[in-house]
């Protein structure tokens, strides 16, 4: 299980790498084990304002459909619409192509209440 | 107390392969191997997959009134069978609907195998039992005494017939057929629940690891539970606890063709039903998965129906799915809709299997 040291993470599996006032976000190289193959990506419409913990996303795996939900408050400024045509990219490269959104964030505090990588792995494998 | 899932004679082989194990039925069970369920589903649809199915239940039914007594326990007709065949039945309950589904293979005159699935296995034996009292018939549980492999999937007979003398051309569908694999005797079956050409292999438990591993490095891809059910379900198999249940009546299915029109046990019960709903195929013309549970909604977005199995099909890559539906919305072609998180996706009804199409 891969958890790059430069992510911070929410125990909800979905990371967050935060430029600036801009924070990208994707699914865990664990979150995306345990789904098994990617088959369907729902994304939220560009614009839309999200809260922390609010449901944003669904990825459907072969055997069921998983909700994803903000791990930071803001609006959605970016979608990553090449899941539209390639869903597996999430299971291929879940920290680079297979990223889901751009959130511009409105408190970036907000992430430093984030999981570090060392954390997120112990959280996740107590999980497993 | 702790009661610790059972294992196939496969456990090892599983773990080995870094298969992710689930709890079906009581048993340990691979989902998946490292391929994934889409590519373990192409491998059945393209070349060779391998499956383990010793997690079934295997229940002897023999004696000079054995084809007596299961042309009244079971729809399907067995005295239809010559000795060395099998055929796909179902076995009905008191009140109309449905114990289990099964195969029964006969494999001698008066001498059945009765092949049940895993999470009915119990209630079968016990209710074969129980009918069987004043039948010359013994029902044997042998499901611990079986372990059962399926190879399946075009390249099968080619790969298959690599590994034993006997010219599997000859083997027919649903005909059974004793050979022996470098030295192991195993009983073949023209079979399986994957819509492709392929075998069931029944051997004994101690031979089943060298036979699986003779059949992976002869070329076979191993096959979990996930590419299983989105293969039957591809090709247009019931799956019991989903199209058919203890509730649900065979003759409102697409599988009514199993009911044989004979005296059988709750046949009053089950003949002649109204069928307010129908079961149907559906495959979403919008993109979406269906899943089982969800709502099933007719042109004026009216309940209609529920989804009982559903996948994104892994071969066509568009939504499929069984559900039951109000009887007048099932003729072929009907347009619905399935409720996908509070959307209506517009789907059809189709004539499963739904990857020939």
């Amino acid at each position: 299980m891969k958890t790059p040291p430069e992510l911070r993470y929410a125990e909800s599996h979905e990371w967050v790498a935060l430029q600036g006032s801009s924070a990208t976000v994707g699914i865990t190289d664990f979150a995306q084990d345990q789904l098994g193959d990617v088959v369907f990506v729902e994304l939220p419409a560009v614009g839309r304002r999200v809260a922390k913990g609010e449901q944003m996303a669904v990825i459907e795996s072969v055997k069921t459909a998983s909700d994803i939900y903000a791990p930071v408050s803001g609006v959605v400024a970016a979608v990553n619409d090449a899941l539209d045509a390639k869903p597996e990219l999430v299971n291929s490269e879940p920290y680079g192509e297979g990223w889901l959104v751009r959130i511009e964030v409105a408190d970036t505090s907000e992430v430093d209440g984030l999981l570090d990588a060392t954390a997120y792995a112990a959280s996740a494998s107590e999980e497993h | 107390m702790f009661d610790p899932m059972k294992r196939t004679p496969l456990f090892e082989a599983h773990e080995e392969l870094g298969a992710r194990m689930v709890e079906f039925a009581g048993y340990a069970m691979p989902l998946h191997y490292q391929a994934g369920i889409n590519q373990e589903h192409l491998s059945v649809r393209q070349g060779v997959g391998l499956f383990d199915v010793s997690h079934m239940g295997e229940v002897r039914v023999v004696g000079p009134g054995a084809t007596r007594f299961l042309q009244y326990a079971t729809l399907n007709d067995p005295a239809r069978l010559k000795p060395g065949r099998g055929q796909y039945s179902m076995l009905p309950n008191a009140t109309g609907g449905l114990i289990d589904d099964l195969f029964v293979y006969r494999e001698g005159e008066d001498d059945y195998l009765v092949v049940a699935n895993a999470s009915n296995t119990a209630a079968v034996l016990l209710h074969l039992q129980d009918l069987a009292a004043g039948h010359e018939c013994h029902v044997i549980d042998e499901s611990d005494t079986v372990a059962l492999l399926a190879l399946q999937g075009p390249g099968a007979p080619l790969l298959l017939g690599q590994l034993v003398d006997d010219d599997l051309g000859q083997l027919k569908r649903n005909a059974t057929l004793d050979v022996v694999l470098s030295g192991i005797p195993v009983r073949l079956s023209r079979t399986g629940y994957t819509g492709e050409d392929g075998f069931e292999i029944f051997l004994r438990p101690a031979d089943a690891p060298s036979v699986w591993d003779m059949l992976l490095a002869a070329g076979a891809s191993p096959c979990g539970l996930g590419a299983r059910d989105t293969l039957r379900l591809e090709a247009g198999f019931p799956l019991y606890g989903h199209e058919l249940t203890e509730a649900s009546n065979p003759l409102c299915t697409p599988f009514a063709w199993v009911v044989k029109d004979k005296e059988f046990f709750g046949r009053d019960a089950m003949w002649d039903p109204a069928c307010d709903e129908r079961l149907v195929g559906l495959r979403l013309t919008e993109r979406g998965i269906p899943r089982q549970g969800y709502r099933v909604l007719d042109a004026s977005g009216a309940p209609a129906g529920t989804v009982t199995s559903g996948a994104l099909s892994p071969l066509t890559r568009d939504g499929i799915g069984f559900a039951w539906v109000r009887r007048d919305l099932a003729e072929l072609g009907t347009e619905l809709a399935v409720e996908i998180r509070g959307q209506a996706v517009a789907a059809k009804v189709v004539q499963p299997p739904f990857h020939l199409t």
